[in-house]
């Protein structure tokens, strides 16, 4: 890196999967263990590249999903920045090791380029199938982030998001991808680092005897040295106390798991993240994310040249679901429709969070073909 | 006895809340102080020293000892440490396994760290047993013995840790019990020192779900047990094959000096900075 430091915003012709890259690279990543997978395996493929290139980057290819996530979780506690792709099947092999890293607390982030499922499903088809294992998957109550990128430059902007929101919260950041992003080719601007807001994990300022990996603070978030810089601490997935030694009583469990909790919640302002097109004076709203946010997006303007009001809520953050802005729209709109590549996973939400003021039409597709335009615009003008 | 006492002060938690979970007679607190005394007869600092631990009654020594631990979940704690160790080659990091977690759940794990030469110095605390389930067999759970799950006698071959791990490609393989103490210490110090992946077996009597169940009949008995059957290395192979039988070698039995990988990635990644 040192040599070829780059002095300039890049332009380049990329991959969905190549942007992840770049954002990752930009944001600090320099740990990378995966386990190749379609259609996720050329994020692999290129941080296998890149990495070994930088100042201290390092790569490994694991022996499954599991291990790969368990050496992220290694590396993060040594105080990298890790990442880590994969898609549906290998998705389901790390749930427990999600929910160890939401226990212990470590921040690291994972890509999950979705596929048709169950099971083998359609491993080259488009698919948003995930969306509630991304949230759920793991046994167990706990919070975590859950982002999505609707193009390209987006899967920059928003794999840098992710690494920053780990940092920040000391929580694991899942980004959902789909086939039809991941694989898309187009031009974006590669930032310089120094032009991007980058973060890093707290780290402690009280002397070792008094440090507390576990801690109660002010954001809920307690300081995270690395190891091996005489902050020794315990790190277990068994329900600890704020030193990180195992406790049953109620008192410290209750403390535990809701600091947990409320760390995230407490800052949904910061982490909810939607773009809007038109929702002001929107009659009819569309709820999308991912690659149909583009197809979304088409259809709305299509349905504002026929003269119909509709708007969309394009969502970059899933969970915790941004619900002040989609219940904004409810309340604007006779009807709100949420297309999306599976069998109804956010319009659940959606209808979660309805106060009774509108309709919530679904459109869902299981076929592994994309959502188009015209799809959405004909469910515009019956709205 | 004044000089445990100074050990138990340096290398023991003094916030944790004791007593620990372990059962009276279990052979796993003899693996630790063993493993206290390795590092401190080494002059390692505890800085330097990661200690990963699987679940089960094996990977709760971890939350005792003053050093950066890790208590991972079943079957993965290799992945952490391969994380942590090619994140930061320079320490020291130590992986402690239940049978069962190391090859039963974590068997392929286990066999591509070996694999990989990783640096890292494993012990396998091998009690045969599922101890901190209730006493269900494991893949080391020895032919024609009993457990919760094999009430009439376990039916499949156990693995033999030490040539699984010499046939993966590990650098040092050796085996020790928690009777031969002095042993356990001279091997846990070798391993420590070794480049590359170094396993050291132990075997670490469970009276409460192994020996209960297999005809033992107090904790001494598998300590004398142990005394019987483990035999060095040196003197097995001079013994008659037919002599051998119930006898278990104890030693090194794997001694080679291939780079490590983090050394092999070092190395690869010098050929960059160079330009
Ligand atoms: C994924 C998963 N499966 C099962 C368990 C239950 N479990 C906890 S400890 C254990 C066995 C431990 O045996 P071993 O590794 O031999 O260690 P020991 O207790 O004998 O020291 C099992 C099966 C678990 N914690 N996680
Ligand atoms: S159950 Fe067995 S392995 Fe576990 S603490 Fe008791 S004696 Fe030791």
């Amino acid at each position: 890196m040192s040599a070829k430091r780059k002095t300039a915003a890049r332009e380049i012709f990329a991959l969905g999967a190549e942007a992840v890259v770049e954002g990752a690279l930009l944001a600090g990543c320099s740990f990378y263990g995966g386990y190749p997978i379609t259609p996720s395996s050329e994020i692999m493929e290129s941080m296998a590249e890149r990495l070994p290139r930088t100042e201290d980057g390092v790569f490994i290819q694991m022996e499954d999903e599991i291990a790969s996530l368990g050496a992220c979780i290694g590396a993060s506690l040594a105080g990298r920045k890790v990442m880590t792709a994969t898609s549906g099947p290998g998705f389901s092999l790390m749930q427990e090791l999600i929910g160890y890293a939401c226990m212990i607390e470590a921040p690291l982030v994972l890509v999950n380029v979705m596929r048709g499922g169950p099971s083998t499903g359609l491993p080259t088809s488009p698919a948003q199938g995930d969306v509630q294992q991304a949230r759920w998957g793991t046994h167990g109550d706990h919070s975590i982030i859950v982002l999505s990128a609707t193009d390209v430059q987006d899967c920059l902007h928003m794999t840098v998001k992710a690494f920053n929101f780990s940092e920040k919260y000391r929580s694991p950041v899942i980004l959902l991808l789909d086939e039809v992003t991941a694989h898309t080719r187009e031009k974006i601007t590669v930032p310089l680092a120094k032009d991007l807001e980058i973060l890093y994990r707290l780290q402690p300022s009280m002397p070792p005897e008094w440090y507390k990996p576990f801690e109660e603070t002010v954001r809920g978030v307690p300081p995270m040295p690395p190891i091996g810089s005489g902050y020794r601490f315990h790190a277990t997935g068994l329900t600890h106390d704020d030193h990180g030694y195992p406790t049953q009583k109620s008192d410290e469990v209750v403390a535990a798991i809701s600091r947990q909790f409320r760390k995230i919640d407490q800052f949904f302002f910061d982490i909810q993240i939607t773009d809007e097109f038109l929702t002001e004076d929107a009659e009819v709203g569309v709820v999308a994310y991912g690659s149909v946010a583009r197809s979304a997006h088409l259809a709305v303007e299509q349905a504002r040249e026929r003269g119909i009001k509709a708007g969309l809520i394009d969502l970059k953050t899933l969970f915790p679901f941004p619900r002040a802005a989609v219940e904004g729209l409810l309340r604007r709109c006779r009807t709100v429709i949420v297309p999306e590549m599976n069998m109804g996973q956010i319009s659940r939400e959606v209808k979660r969070v309805n106060p009774g003021t509108s309709t919530v039409w679904t459109i869902n597709r299981i076929d592994g073909h994309i959502i188009t335009p015209k799809q959405i615009l004909e469910s515009i003008r019956k709205g | 006895m004044a000089e445990v006492t100074q050990l138990i002060h340096e290398y023991l938690r003094h916030d944790k809340k004791f007593p620990h979970v372990l059962c009276p007679g279990c052979g796993h607190g003899i693996v630790l102080g063993s493993l206290i005394r390795s590092v401190h007869a080494l002059g390692i600092a505890k800085d330097d020293v990661a200690l990963v631990a699987g679940i089960g009654c094996s990977g709760r020594v971890a939350v005792y000892v003053d050093f950066n631990t890790v208590h991972a979940v079943h079957g993965r704690a290799l992945t952490v440490a391969t994380g942590i160790k090619m994140a930061k080659p320079e320490m020291h990091v130590i992986v402690v396994q239940g049978d069962g977690d190391a090859l039963s759940i974590g068997g392929n794990h286990f066999i591509h760290a070996a694999r990989r030469n990783i640096g890292l110095t494993v012990l396998v605390l091998n009690n045969f047993i599922y101890g901190m389930t209730g006493g269900q067999c494991s893949s080391a759970t020895p032919l024609g013995c009993w457990s919760t799950t094999t009430p009439y006698g376990q039916m499949e071959k156990s693995f033999d840790f030490v040539e699984m791990t010499r046939a993966a490609g590990a650098n040092f393989v050796s085996r020790g019990t928690v009777f031969h103490v002095k042993t356990l210490d001279k091997l846990i110090q070798q391993a420590l020192t070794h480049e590359g992946f170094s396993l050291v077996e132990v075997l670490t009597p469970c009276h409460t779900q192994f020996g209960r169940k297999n005809k033992f009949k107090s904790p001494v008995d598998m300590y004398q047990w142990l005394k019987k059957t483990a035999t060095p290395l040196e003197a097995y192979e001079k013994l008659d094959p037919d002599k051998r039988a119930g006898r278990i070698p104890i030693g090194v039995f794997v001694d080679n000096h291939e780079p490590a990988l983090e050394t092999r990635y070092a190395a690869m990644r010098a050929k960059f900075a160079k330009g």
